[in-house]
């Protein structure tokens, strides 16, 4: 916990929340692309404490919410085969497709496992070569290396019973996308500290140029958030533009280099559909042609999947920061944890789950 | 303790071990009886019979099916023993006896079963609590998990106590008798192969010493529950819903050690809704809060106890927690299983 509690200081906290109150002069709108943030701003509190001038929206950083229906339709289909042994994060076990999740394929026999990491998945196919191992690999960014790496770990050891079905997605594309939108009403960025980990910060910098907004790496923690809010109403309010790392105990420039190599090897990037949003141009990672040995999707032909979305759902809209959860007419009604009607409300990183499990009285 | 593995024919657990033939009987005799040597037990009558003394009888049921059987701190058997002794305690009751069912899957290593019944042995000595009746039944391979377990356990309420979930006041003290969520987190790692030490450990405990210290030391007690699955927040999210009153909590007098804490930051997992088999929440009339205070730390498996909230007249039905911040927000029931986060 050391190195934790110091970012929960409450007088630290306090600092910051006067150091925006008195920089602030006028109405900002800023996103947090991240789920997790997301999350950590809800649980501790954050919005309330706020000055009323900023309002913080939620960005599409929730690997689950914005994996796309096909996907979790196919994953559903290979699921339900009797060879199979799938194997997913905890996560993704929940997230409805169109007419079921994975819990209910494993309650009519499908033998589906939680792993926490795709390594684990790796193991399972070393010790059941009669059976075929697929690993659903979702997310940004920062799941990639370790689900390139088990690709490679794979090929290396002539694997051919473990498989993946790849579904990244890249933050920049889907920031070009919220900005380049004529609705769109973000001016500046908390940039998603576990992803910048990764990545490092210099991607963001031509965005920045592009769109003349601030982008601050940020992490998880209270004072992180509230350091980050700060730093971008600074350059808000100073008519400023550009990236200020926020989050320099864990983030560089560039980001971790050994990383970022396997994921160059084992992906490509392509065009990719976002639930909710649509297809946003070179905004995901597939494998590279190399290593479509391990393309589940390939593997157990499942490519005519036909998807039914609920209408009612305003996951998209909250996703790009249009709407915020409670405005939508099924929030807390037709549309609980109990009863998700999108993944935004099932997914533990869901912004919609977040507002549900953590909101004032006066939301629900 | 010492507790010797005696000689047997099998290894593993036979379908004959659940025949009611020979194997039966030396499982019986050289297996189970030597752990719990009670007279009734020892009768091998098709029931016990008691002489409970006078009051309303407590009689509560579980049945332990835990994945993995052996974990930091514990295992199936003190937790099967330990979770009825809690459950009929949490009534206020004296806790008098306990039946054991065990369902054993064919194949299951017998020196296995053997250290179950030790713990079992252990901890009901512990709790001062006798087995006085019980069933083994044999399934065939893939039938069960290697062991499931049931325990059955009777108890008696002394007058004047009437401990209800209904009972919460406006005004009333939440305690909590130790640190949260050590079980939970110690299933879960044990479980999850997660690559990094954890020193997190199960508090599975019987309650039943501390529950009597209680009542002694604080008559007006309302309410007590053990949090087990569903943790702190189901428990008082009950309690306020029976009662139709608000139950604010301070989230920084929550006491969650700094090994758990750290487990549950990393899998993404609010301690608040991790299950404990060591700990209760007692809710008092705000002038019982400190004589109720002293009692729980002055036993073993309350020293870390703590006042973590209040009862409140606002909200009904809800409970809240003020951050460390200020801040207020909802604690929810929870949905399912705590799922751990991607990333």
């Amino acid at each position: 916990m050391k190195h934790l509690q110091e970012f929960r200081d409450p007088a630290l906290a306090r600092k910051l929340l006067d150091g925006i109150a008195a920089t602030v002069t006028r109405d900002w709108v800023i996103m947090e692309i991240c789920g997790g943030q997301t999350h950590a701003i809800m649980r501790h509190g954050l919005d309330q404490l706020l000055p009323p001038e900023i309002t913080l929206v939620h960005g599409p950083g929730c690997p689950v919410c914005v994996t796309p229906l096909e996907t979790i339709d196919r994953a559903l289909a290979i699921a339900a085969r009797p060879e199979v042994i799938f194997t997913s994060f905890g996560d993704m076990l929940r997230v409805p497709g169109s007419r079921d999740d994975l819990f209910r394929v494993r309650s009519r026999g499908g033998d589906v496992r939680m792993v926490y990491s795709p390594l684990e998945a790796l193991k399972l196919a070393r010790e059941n070569p009669d059976r075929e191992v697929v690993f659903l690999a979702v997310g940004f960014e920062t799941t990639a290396p370790g689900n390139a790496m088990a690709v490679k770990q794979a090929a290396a050891e002539g694997l051919t019973n473990f498989s993946e079905i790849v579904s990244h997605v890249l933050v920049p594309p889907a920031m070009e996308a919220i900005l380049g939108s004529p609705d769109n009403r973000v001016q500046g960025f908390l940039a998603a500290g576990h992803v910048c980990t990764i990545m490092g910060w210099e991607e963001y910098v031509p965005i920045a140029e592009r769109y003349a907004v601030p982008i601050v790496p940020t992490g998880f923690e209270p004072v992180d958030i509230l350091s980050g809010i700060l730093s971008t109403v600074r350059m808000l309010e100073a008519g400023e533009h550009g990236v200020r790392n926020d989050y320099t105990r864990v983030v560089h420039l560039g980001g971790n280099p050994a990383a970022r190599a396997v994921v160059d090897e084992i992906f490509t990037v392509c065009d990719r559909k976002w639930r909710g949003i649509g297809t946003i141009p070179r905004s995901g990672l597939r494998l590279a042609d190399a290593y479509a040995a391990c393309d589940a999707e390939r593997k157990f032909d499942v490519g005519d999947i036909r998807t039914e979305e609920p209408s009612v759902c305003i996951a998209g809209e909250i996703l790009q920061g249009l709407k915020k959860p409670h405005e939508c007419p099924a929030f807390g009604r037709e549309c609980t944890p109990m009863t998700p009607l999108g993944a935004t409300m099932v997914s533990s990183e869901g912004a919609c789950a977040a507002y549900h499990r953590y909101a004032r009285r006066d939301l629900l | 303790m010492s507790c010797p593995m005696p000689l047997l024919d099998h290894d593993t657990v036979q379908l004959a071990h659940g025949a009611g033939g020979r194997l039966s009987a030396d499982l019986i005799d050289r297996l189970i009886l030597p752990r719990f040597r009670s007279p009734e037990l020892a009768r091998l009558e098709d029931q016990a019979v008691l002489e409970l003394p006078p009051g309303r009888v407590a009689f509560s049921t579980d049945t332990f099916v835990v994945d993995p059987i052996f974990f930091p701190g514990g295992d199936i058997g003190d937790l099967a023993i330990n979770g009825t002794v809690n459950d009929v305690a949490m009534s206020g009751a004296r806790v008098e006896a306990l039946s054991v069912g065990f369902v054993l899957e064919e194949g299951f290593p017998l020196a296995d079963f053997h250290r179950v019944l030790c713990s079992m042995e252990a901890a009901a000595r512990a709790a001062g609590v006798r087995v006085v009746t019980g069933d083994t039944k044999v399934v065939g391979r893939g039938g069960c998990d290697r062991i499931f377990i049931n325990t059955s356990g009777v108890g008696v309420i002394p007058d004047g106590v009437a401990l209800s979930a209904a009972g919460l006041r406006p005004g009333d003290a939440v305690l909590v008798s130790g640190t949260l969520a050590d079980h939970g987190m110690a299933v879960m790692t044990a479980r999850a192969n997660l690559g990094f030490q954890s020193t997190v450990r199960s508090d599975t405990a019987a309650l039943n010493g501390l529950v009597a210290d209680l009542l002694r030391a604080c008559p007006g007690l309302r309410a007590l529950r053990d949090p087990t699955r569903g943790g702190l927040a189901t428990t008082l999210n009950e309690f306020a819903r029976a009662s139709r009153v608000g139950i604010t909590l301070d989230e920084g007098a929550v006491p969650v050690r700094p090994d758990v804490r750290g487990a549950c930051e990393i899998l993404g997992i609010d301690p608040l809704y991790v299950a404990n088999e060591g700990k209760l929440v007692a809710v008092v009339p705000a002038d019982g809060a400190d004589a109720a205070l002293a009692a729980l730390r002055a036993h073993p498996v309350g020293a870390a106890a703590a006042i973590v909230g209040e009862v409140v007249a606002g909200h009904p039905g809800t409970v809240a927690v003020r951050t460390a911040l200020g801040a207020e927000r909802i604690v929810e029931m929870p949905v399912g299983e705590q799922l751990p986060r991607i990333c």
